[in-house]
């Protein structure tokens, strides 16, 4: 378990470097926004406070931007997070049995994530794979022609 | 071994060319390279889809590239002289328009002419010199070395160029708005936040050939005076991204972007900006907002960005596909560009297709084919010999168009016309099994999630569309609801404040227009024709067909099925919850839908 | 690469890409082709990349160039790999998983039989 100052220092390291990055700026936002998320994998209050400390914005409208982008989470998600593509063509090509088997695998609905922290379950717009469906991205790393049966040996690669 | 020929002629061979005779030609050339002695040299192939069968027959000449059509069996001895003994290009049967650079797999079927996909899947997207060999950045150098910024204008005009984003904007205008606008800070952008479902055609020009997009923004900037452009790209292409950073990188490396670009005293800077998941930033106001680190919601227009755009300041905002076509403009001239397409809506467009169709994925085609030519002659027709029902055109927020508009010439006005829109280029094909109903509710659902909820009339007004829609699919229709379907499509197109409020009512008009009498068995019969929605279907087993074989009764996952062995079986409506599983394990046809 | 300061210098660089490519054709080299964009990808491309590098550098194999390009356009046979000896067509492979990938090389690039079952034509 890290400690409150722990958590605290890992959120302020990371506000930092994605300011040093974009710099100290308001137009910035949201890719500083996007550099903290996938960091720390969500924004926590903390960390908007110190943005909006050193950004010059008040917390509301840092709050309403990180609320806006199905991106952004004010949520803690877990270390691994599992997109899966909603659309409709990869919804007719048998979507809804991987979504199933997605669900039923790692033991969340969508939205969810795991008490372990190790999984989030989330859903995203079309990835423009659509010649390839069905799709889902866990982290950075796309897969697609996605069969049910293929669910546990894909996720089985983050075993970390 | 594999035998070696330095000259490979591809014959097209279909049946267009054919009935040219195209087979003649083939033989005729064979025996004409044995005459010469060439054969062991130069090998004759048969292939289909080159490209202009229309003026065929036809043939391609590798590895030169050179097009050759309308030519008969007596020009033959003439054509080989020239080319393969004396390696001249027979002028006299050349095709002016070049545009095939891949025979293999890329080869476009004879419909379709590549533009703006023409480098793509052929060069290394990551590699400038890739392009630069394909004529990359001779535009600009033309642009830089002849022309004046209003020189460049002019072209643009003249080759009719409309914004390939939707509406259809005429794009010169959009520059000359913006430079005509007083300001010391201009910006452009280009739009790359395709979100619409299976519509991808901008992100295989942006993975594939970002150059011909970075280099049309460096014109584009030019024409209207900008020192600083915006690639605004969505977080869901993190490859389009990287690409494009890359290409950045590489023309930065050779002074096409930066200060003073090719050593004249233009300077232009390009970043990218990526979005974090918002359908509703691809509008262009709400895109902006979005780069200014804000809110992606739209802002009422006007002003319109060419007046108050990014941070206030005159912008110019194109798609992808605007922007990649105007390097091929400035290099082929205007009239060459205006050569293809209707008398309004010149060049080509890129299509993504999908639904029921057998030739899915993306094609270019010159505007003004027609529907019934895309779907038939180049998506090869409806999957399993199935009715046509109707296309969707324009993403989610386009209109469903019913087969007496399979004749329709796909240009802007045309498709506005019949209640739908060109939209980014999606098409959705959709056959007899389809309830236009359900589909109307499946639009109104995804609109309805992606409103950003600024403005009353798209967020209040497209949830009360789909309360009613699905009201009506669960079989509570309710006489008066087409009525009030129509007025609230009327007062939401009306009011709201950017396209996607006035564009999410097109599926529901446009399906209310073609397929009334759909939602009339819905409400007032309590059917549905196509039997798709489940509450309005009921799956019953035919006695005479039925073995009682036992297989429905024993994978029904709720026992709604009973019937003793050897016997009919039968299905209680109200334990089924319609999961067709007992159609599928039948062995028997024996349970039908009514 | 010195910037291009001249429509000459574009010309140059032109030039000498095209060149290069040239000279790739008229020596017979031998180029893979495996596509890479996110659809290839999402298929596996990666994984038939690495197969085939690793293929060439186990049996020490020499004058082999692979490159990768964009999206080729029909996502549904990806990942596509495209072989293409000295002048010759372009051969397009479909749906090349890590063990077809090695055939390829060892039937198609190295004995210049094409492997005709996965060929791609559309």
């Amino acid at each position: 378990m890290t400690s409150k100052n722990e958590k605290d220092r890992l959120i302020i390291a990371a506000v930092d470097s994605a300011i040093d990055h974009f710099g100290e700026n308001r137009e910035e936002l949201i890719p500083i926004l996007n550099h903290v998320n996938r960091t720390l994998g969500f924004l926590p209050s903390e960390a908007l406070e110190e943005i909006s400390n050193r950004l010059k914005s008040s917390r509301s409208q840092l709050f309403s931007v990180a609320s806006f982008y199905h991106m952004l989470s004010t949520k803690p998600r877990g270390k691994h997070v599992i997109q899966f593509c909603e659309s409709a063509p990869c919804h007719v090509v048998g979507g809804r049995e991987v979504w199933q088997t997605l669900k039923e695998t790692v033991n969340l609905e969508e939205d969810e994530t795991s008490l372990d922290g190790k999984w989030s379950l989330i859903t995203t717009s079309c990835l423009g794979l659509c010649g390839v469906g069905p799709v889902i991205v866990i982290d950075d790393d796309a897969y697609g022609n996605v069969t049910p049966e293929q669910i546990k040996d894909i996720l089985a690669k983050y075993s970390d | 071994m594999i035998k070696y020929f330095r000259t490979h002629v591809l014959v097209c061979v279909d049946p267009e060319c054919l009935s040219k005779g195209a087979h003649d030609i083939v033989d005729a050339l064979n025996d004409e390279l044995v005459a010469t002695g060439l054969i062991d040299e130069v090998q004759v192939l048969e292939t289909s889809r080159i490209g202009a069968c229309s003026q065929g027959p036809e043939m391609m000449v590798y590895p030169e590239g050179v097009h050759y059509a309308g030519m008969t069996v007596d020009d033959l001895p003439y054509i080989v002289e020239e080319h393969f003994l004396k390696g001249r290009v027979a002028q006299k049967f050349i095709l002016p328009i070049k545009s095939i650079k891949d025979e293999e797999l890329t080869a476009p079927t004879a419909k379709e002419i590549r533009v703006v996909l023409r480098n793509c899947g052929v060069i290394d997207p990551e590699n400038i010199e890739d392009y630069i060999a394909q004529d990359g950045y001779m535009a600009l150098a033309k642009v830089m070395t002849e022309m004046t910024a209003d020189d460049v204008i002019n072209e643009i005009k003249k080759s009719g160029l409309r914004g390939r984003g939707g509406a259809g904007f005429p794009t010169f205008l959009k520059w000359t708005f913006t430079k005509q606008e007083k300001s010391d800070v201009r910006f452009v952008i280009c739009n790359a936040d395709e979100g619409d479902p299976g519509a991808f055609m901008n992100r295989r020009v942006l993975e594939s050939d970002p150059h011909s997009v970075i280099e049309g923004m460096i014109i584009a900037a030019y024409a209207i005076g900008a020192r600083q452009g915006y690639i605004y790209c969505r977080a869901e292409y993190p490859i389009a991204v990287k690409t494009l950073n890359i290409a950045i990188q590489q023309a930065k490396g050779l002074g096409l972007l930066g200060e003073n670009i090719m050593g004249t005293d233009f300077s232009f800077d390009l970043e990218v900006r990526m979005g974090a998941g918002a359908f509703v930033c691809g509008e262009e106001t709400a895109l902006m907002n979005s780069i200014e680190g804000k809110r992606g919601e739209p802002r009422p227009r006007p002003p319109f960005p060419s007046v108050k755009g990014l941070w206030d300041k005159p912008t110019n905002i194109n798609n992808v596909e605007t922007y990649a076509n105007v390097p091929q403009i400035i290099l082929n001239g205007a009239d060459w560009f205006a050569s293809m397409g209707t008398e309004k809506s010149k060049g080509t467009k890129t299509f993504a297709m999908a639904g029921d169709i057998n030739h899915t994925g993306l094609i270019e085609v010159p505007m003004g084919i027609t529907l019934r030519e895309i779907i038939f002659d180049i998506g090869n027709g409806i999957r399993d010999n199935k009715e046509f029902k109707a296309i969707q055109t324009g993403g989610p927020m386009g209109g469903c168009l019913p087969k007496e508009y399979l004749d329709l010439p796909v240009d802007y006005e045309s498709l506005v016309k019949a209640g739908s829109m060109m939209g980014s280029g999606g098409m959705i094909v959709m056959d007899e099994d389809t309830c236009m109903v359900d589909i109307a509710r499946f639009f109104m659902e995804f609109t309805q999630e992606e409103s950003c909820g600024k403005c009353t009339p798209c967020r209040v007004g497209t949830k009360r569309i789909l309360d009613i829609l699905e009201r009506i699919c669960a079989g509570h229709g309710r006489p008066g609801d087409i009525e009030q379907l129509e007025m609230l499509c009327a007062e939401i197109k009306q009011d709201s404040l950017c396209g996607l409020g006035q564009g999410a009512p097109n599926p529901v008009e446009s399906t209310l227009k073609h397929f009334r009498d759909e939602y009339e068995a819905h409400i007032l019969e309590k059917r549905c024709p196509a039997k798709v929605c489940k509450a309005l279907i009921r799956y019953q087993i035919i006695e005479n067909t039925c073995t009682g074989c036992t297989v429905c009764a024993r994978n029904c996952p709720v026992n709604a099925i009973s019937g003793e062995r050897r016997q009919p079986h039968f299905i209680d409506p109200d334990t089924c919850i319609r999961c067709g599983i007992c159609v599928q394990v039948c062995n028997f046809n024996a349970i039908e839908i009514v | 690469m010195p910037t291009i300061k001249s429509i000459d210098d574009l010309k140059r660089i032109r030039e000498e890409a095209l060149k290069k490519q040239e000279m790739k054709s008229a020596s017979g080299q031998k180029q893979i082709i495996v596509g890479m964009g996110t659809c290839g990808i999402a298929a596996g491309a990666r994984d038939t990349m690495k197969a085939i590098l690793e293929k060439i550098e186990k049996d020490n194999l020499s004058g082999i160039i692979v490159t990768q390009t964009g999206c080729i356009g029909v996502c549904e046979m990806e990942p596509i790999v495209q072989v293409q000896i000295g002048d010759g067509p372009k051969v397009t492979y479909g749906k090349v998983s890590k063990d077809i990938a090695a055939r390829i090389v060892d039937e198609h690039v190295l004995a210049g039989n094409i492997v005709k079952e996965h060929m791609v034509n559309i």
